[in-house]
């Protein structure tokens, strides 16, 4: 059985956050890591392999060459090889071509089930898994909090406003996780000895047959048109309770009509 | 511009968030539009037209009982391809944001999402959306027809304008792979209040709360508003209170009139879930908490004690 994982590389949580004015995109250039939240999808991964007779966890990725850093956490925890598509043309993908990247190169290695995490911790974004199972034409489980793979098929325990569905799927498929699925395991000292040594391929758009034209922002239907200041709050009254605090906060949403 | 917006409906009812969408597209110049898609849905379709829908169309298929996305996105697809609109709206949802990310791929559309606002501009579309974690304002735009947008929960206000829509019923196609995943069992609310993205006022806590049991004060103070109770994330993971309750950066995003956040010490991760709120009051004993930073009225106190006696104050005064 072969698990794919899309994994991508994101600031680390500590480094300061900016949006370059030029380009108006996040700099990228400050210190990375693995996406906290693909961590919980590499994790799953690793369970389901740890079940089954014969499994590889392949992760695939979409970003600058330094991604390969961030996929080496995911290498040290235990996925098999990484495939990281690179490419110049790619700068500045939003969620179309960076949806037709990943599902070619996700085709090319044909898994039994692709996993996603349940968000980017930069973008913000939490959609990419439908982009990509609509083109890989495969079933789609999102916000899976359980995940049981049995004859062939997912059962999913999902997350909805409403509460727990339950929800099944046959392979191969496409189930992103939420972060309450696991708790990831640490990479052991042996994995991180050993994680440079797995096999890393770099692809470029043209190994996956992607034209130029479709990737970047020039094959984006989205654009940035502007940056602004959120609009401000107003002022912040503040009191000390003195036994009398109920009284006042009756008071202040009486005067502000939300009684 | 040809617009349609996404309606989503829960239990026999449409959501408040996708009517909220559909007054912000009547608001607009041109022609609005909304779908119902379910099993037994078609009494729904006319109460759109008070919120705007001058027509409503209506998808009823005992294949989209179960609220999947892909079926849906076989749905707009045609219904898009068909009516030659030139944007699709969605209130954000855990369907809707599958629905409208399915849809992109198939339409290669662009798809900005978690919006809080759009405007026309010389007959083009500006959104607007906050980034790194709300501190900054975005402008974006769309280089794709259509244009496809998922709004963060209570950015418009729904407001019935008393107008009729005329109902049209399509034919559902659904693509093979649309259908195979299945629902097993499908969640049920058991909760007597309004949920905690469609109520008027919120009542979180946070560790601060110091036990699960504590939770049943704030139940009360819900109880006495009219409102629903939220929670953190710590509290959830502290197995204290169901996710279905949580609020921030990986629940859900709330924007009542009303937040009172109780033992909430305001961590980013809880901030953004709720800063859209309208008047928002924070009780804490720690007056270092970060949450006296963007509140509107700060408590520095024990809630333990305020809170019962603000429950009662609010009780006696409605009554």
């Amino acid at each position: 059985m072969k698990i794919a994982v899309c994994a991508k590389q994101v600031p680390e949580s500590g480094a300061p956050k900016r949006i370059d004015p030029a380009t108006r995109r996040l700099d990228r250039s400050v210190e990375a890591g693995l996406n906290p939240f693909d961590v919980h999808a590499v994790e799953e991964a690793l369970r389901v392999k740890e079940k089954v007779a014969e499994a590889e966890v392949v992760l695939v990725s979409l970003g600058p060459e330094r991604t390969l850093e961030a996929l080496r956490k995911a290498l040290a925890m235990g996925a098999d090889r990484a495939v990281l598509v690179s490419d110049e043309a790619a700068v500045g993908s939003d969620l179309g071509p960076t949806s037709l990247v990943l599902a070619k190169a996700i085709e090319r290695e044909s898994p039994d089930l692709v996993l996603f995490g349940q968000q980017s911790a930069d973008g913000e974004g939490a959609v990419l898994w439908a982009a990509v199972a609509e083109r890989l034409r495969l079933p789609l489980v999102s916000q899976a909090a359980e995940l049981a793979l049995e004859d062939g098929r997912v059962v999913v325990k999902r997350q909805t406003e409403f509460g727990y569905d339950r929800i099944e799927a046959p392979l191969p498929c496409v189930v992103a996780v939420s972060d309450a699925i696991n708790e990831p395991r640490y990479p052991s000292l042996k994995g991180i000895m050993g994680a440079k040594s797995k096999p890393q391929e770099v692809l470029a758009l043209a190994d996956l047959g992607v034209e130029p034209s479709l990737a970047g922002e020039q094959g984006s239907g989205t654009e940035v048109v502007g940056l602004g200041d959120p609009p401000p709050r107003g002022d912040t009254l503040r009191i000390e309770d003195d036994g009398s605090a109920a009284e006042k906060v009756v008071e202040f949403l009486a005067a502000r009509k939300l009684l | 511009m040809k617009t349609l917006v996404f309606l989503e409906h829960h239990e026999g009812e449409l959501v408040r968030g996708s009517l909220g969408v559909l007054s912000k597209a009547s608001s607009l110049d041109g022609d609005v539009a909304g779908i119902v898609a379910g099993s037994g849905v078609r009494d729904l379709a006319p109460g759109a037209g008070e919120y705007g829908a001058a027509t409503v169309y209506v998808a009823d298929d005992p294949r989209l009982e179960a609220p999947l996305p892909q079926p849906r996105v076989d749905v707009l697809a045609t219904l898009v391809r068909e009516q030659g609109f030139q944007a699709v709206l969605f209130a954000q949802s855990v369907l809707a944001a599958d629905v409208a990310a399915g849809l992109a791929a198939r339409l290669d559309a662009g798809l900005n999402w978690d919006l809080v606002d759009l405007k026309q501009e010389d007959g083009r579309l500006i959104g607007t959306r906050p980034a790194l974690a709300d501190s900054l304002y975005v402008e974006v735009g769309w280089s794709s027809e259509p244009a496809l947008a998922t709004f963060r929960t209570g950015s418009f206000e729904a407001q019935a304008t008393g107008g009729t829509a005329q109902v049209e019923e399509i034919e559902v196609e659904l693509e093979d792979f649309s259908t195979r995943a299945t629902m097993l069992e499908q969640a049920h609310e058991e909760r007597s209040g309004p949920s905690i993205e469609d109520a008027d006022v919120v009542v979180a806590g946070g560790r601060g709360l110091g036990s699960p049991d504590n939770f049943a004060l704030l139940e009360g103070l819900a109880k006495a508003l009219g409102g629903a109770v939220a929670a953190t994330r710590a509290v959830v993971d502290a197995g204290w209170y169901p996710y279905a309750a949580q609020v921030g950066q990986t629940g859900r995003t709330v924007s009542p009139k009303l937040y009172i956040a109780c033992g909430i010490s305001g961590a980013i991760q809880h901030k953004v879930g709720m800063q859209g709120s309208g008047t928002i009051v924070a009780i804490n004993k720690d007056p270092n908490a970060p949450i006296f930073e963007f509140c509107d009225l700060g408590v520095v106190g024990d809630l333990h004690q305020i809170v019962p006696k603000l429950t009662e104050l609010v009780r006696a005064r409605k009554a």
